[in-house]
């Protein structure tokens, strides 16, 4: 009878995870064969690794809202630092590491890297900080992040590094020297390193982080401190440890969300448009949208939502007007019960189980 | 051999002195009783003695060891463990992770491990569980192991709340009402869980209830507060048959 139970217990996690992965890889090698066999439109070509990225961003802010129940806003600054970094080391090592493969997972990691110390820097700062006033503190780091980046000047010569917060004149390069970040002008020519498959990969590893953490002993921490702090107290754990794990690791993720996203464009410069708050808050609606706290929802919301614009372009000037009627109703059948128990009856899941017990 | 021992434990707020020279010695596997009229400063002395409030003054012993000016989670690993007046449960973690959840300290993997799952999840995880089911049988509650803590009946949230404070290992538990709500059915049935977690834990009780019934039932020893001062201190029939006792509760 325990036994029966743990066994249950333990695959339904696992089967959902696995679901999830399948039908991730599903979705990439439909559109591989789309690829391969012309089907496909340039338009969407160009989204399909926004997609990913934009799906990292909303798996791993569902760990803070929805894991740790804090409301963060400051998720398009970690994005940034991810960017910029990973940018900043691939445009150096450019010459000295030829090969393509080890000098973007290189990228990578320093990128999550960058991040996740701004992500522990920030959880420090805001340790004392609940609800609203945490969601002002990282909106503003998030602004902060792409103000200041936008006043840097960084170039590299036989002599070194050189900075400036001026312009990229009082640099005084020789004329050997390559200027690596030009103020607001950023970071031109990447090398453009991203591909689908690396982005796919990419998400599939955010989504098995995510998904173990929480099936964890430090997912359980979290939660706990989530549903009630001072419990989670009272029982010896570590709220300030946890809060700032979760923090950490939202950041990094965000950073490789980061890297791809500077590896896909040949310029990069930190704009209202990209890393505004703008930005922050349309991954929020991904991860409201998806379920707070449903990771794979996050996944599902941050592709229909990328979708969803670029299919209204036809109605022009009353594009946005109806992105957000649409939004409204999404919300409203979303959690609507009839929908959720249609959603139940037909989910992947449940056609899987149907099937199996059929055969046995 | 003391397990607990306060000295002149007071503290106030603003000018109001919440807890005044609140003295008390609990021998190893006593059940004490805490009572007293509303606002006498009881649930003060529990947040007191897990380190929610810091005391102005006094001295806090558990079993040899100084806790005072200690913070809850570095109290809760000495060895005090409590439960909440209004029940504060994990309510959207099943029944089973949140006893787990008591087992944070009991049982280690670091968080690398388990994103990873090496080897060292799996085989505590099933350590975790394992144990979690057998606390959770001496409460009846294994059943439910898979249901939201949430959707529990109140009576069994309570329960599941002494479960997830005993699954932190504790040598004082701290009961803050736990018949509060209760019908006089699932009063008696908690004054059985009690009486066995007792033998079960050999774990020293100290309680706060007003179900005069379940206190004079079980508790060896019981303490009487009122506006923060002792009133009464002793063996239940002595306590309870105490003029002053009844004045405070019952008025002149």
């Amino acid at each position: 009878m325990k036994k029966n139970i743990m066994k249950v217990n333990l695959s339904k996690d696992a089967k959902y995870n696995l679901i999830t992965i399948a039908a991730i890889i599903v979705v990439y090698a439909m559109c591989q064969i789309m690829i391969a066999a012309g089907m496909m439109s340039y338009l969407m070509k160009g989204l399909l690794v926004p997609f990913c990225y934009y799906s990292i961003l909303a798996v791993s802010l569902n760990l803070t809202v929805g894991i740790l129940g804090e409301l963060s806003l400051g998720q398009a600054g970690f994005m940034c630092i991810g960017a910029f970094a990973s940018a900043f080391f691939s445009k150096c090592t450019i010459n000295l590491i030829p090969n393509t493969f080890i000098r973007f997972t290189l990228a990578i990691f320093v990128g999550a890297l960058a991040a996740a110390i701004f992500g522990m820097f920030i959880g420090v700062a805001v340790l004392r900080l609940r609800g609203d006033y945490l969601a002002i503190v990282t909106l503003a780091f998030g602004e902060i992040i792409k103000n200041v980046l936008n006043t840097i000047f960084v170039g590299y010569d036989s002599k070194g590094f050189h900075f400036s917060l001026k312009d990229a004149a009082s640099l005084k390069l020789q004329g050997d020297g390559t200027l690596i970040i030009n103020g607001p002008q950023g970071i031109t020519s990447t090398p453009q390193d991203t591909n689908f498959t690396v982005s796919t990969l990419l998400l599939i590893a955010t989504f098995i982080i995510v998904a173990n953490l929480i099936n964890s002993r430090s997912g359980r921490a979290i939660m706990a401190i989530r549903d009630n702090r001072i419990a989670a107290e009272a029982m010896g754990i570590d709220v300030t440890k946890f809060r700032i794990l979760a923090f950490t690791i939202t950041a990094a993720l965000a950073g490789v969300a980061g890297v791809l996203y500077a590896h896909n464009i040949s310029s990069l410069n930190a704009t209202p448009k990209n890393f505004g708050y703008n930005m922050s808050i349309m991954i929020l609606v991904f991860v409201v949208l998806g379920g707070i706290g449903n990771i794979r929802g996050s996944i599902i919301a941050s592709v229909i939502l990328t979708l969803l614009p670029e299919y209204l372009r036809f109605l022009q000037d009353y594009r946005m007007l109806i992105y957000a009627i649409v939004l409204i109703i999404m919300m409203i059948l979303n959690w609507n019960p009839t929908c959720i128990a249609w959603r139940k009856k037909y989910s992947l899941g449940s056609i899987f189980r149907k099937k199996t017990q059929g055969e046995v | 051999m003391e397990m607990l021992s306060v000295k002149n434990l007071s503290i106030s707020f603003g000018g109001l002195r919440a807890v005044d020279s609140f003295n008390i010695t609990i021998q190893k596997g006593e059940l004490y009783g805490l009572i007293g009229p509303n606002g006498a400063g009881k649930t003060t002395v529990f947040n007191l003695l897990t380190g929610v409030y810091k005391p102005d003054s006094g001295i806090i012993i558990l079993d040899g060891e100084n806790i005072s000016g200690k913070s809850p989670i570095e109290i809760n690993k000495a060895g005090i463990a409590r439960t909440f007046q209004n029940i504060r449960l994990f309510k959207n973690l099943t029944v089973l992770d949140n006893v787990k959840t008591g087992l944070h300290n009991q049982y280690k993997y670091t968080t690398l491990a388990g994103i990873l799952r090496l080897p060292s999840y799996y085989r505590t995880e099933k350590l975790m569980t394992e144990k979690a089911y057998d606390i959770l049988k001496v409460f009846d509650l294994d059943k439910e192991a898979a249901t939201l803590s949430a959707n529990l009946p109140y009576g069994k949230q309570r329960k599941l709340e002494i479960a997830r404070a005993l699954a932190t290992n504790p040598k004082l538990l701290l009961l803050d009402e736990p018949a509060a709500g209760m019908n006089p059915a699932e009063t008696e049935e908690l004054m059985k869980t009690i009486t066995l977690i007792r033998e079960k834990f050999g774990v020293t009780i100290l309680l706060i209830e007003h179900d005069m019934k379940l206190v004079a039932g079980i508790c060896e020893k019981i303490f009487v507060l009122n506006f923060g001062m002792e009133l009464a201190n002793g063996l239940p029939q002595d306590v309870l048959n105490n003029p002053e006792v009844i004045k405070a509760y019952l008025g002149e």
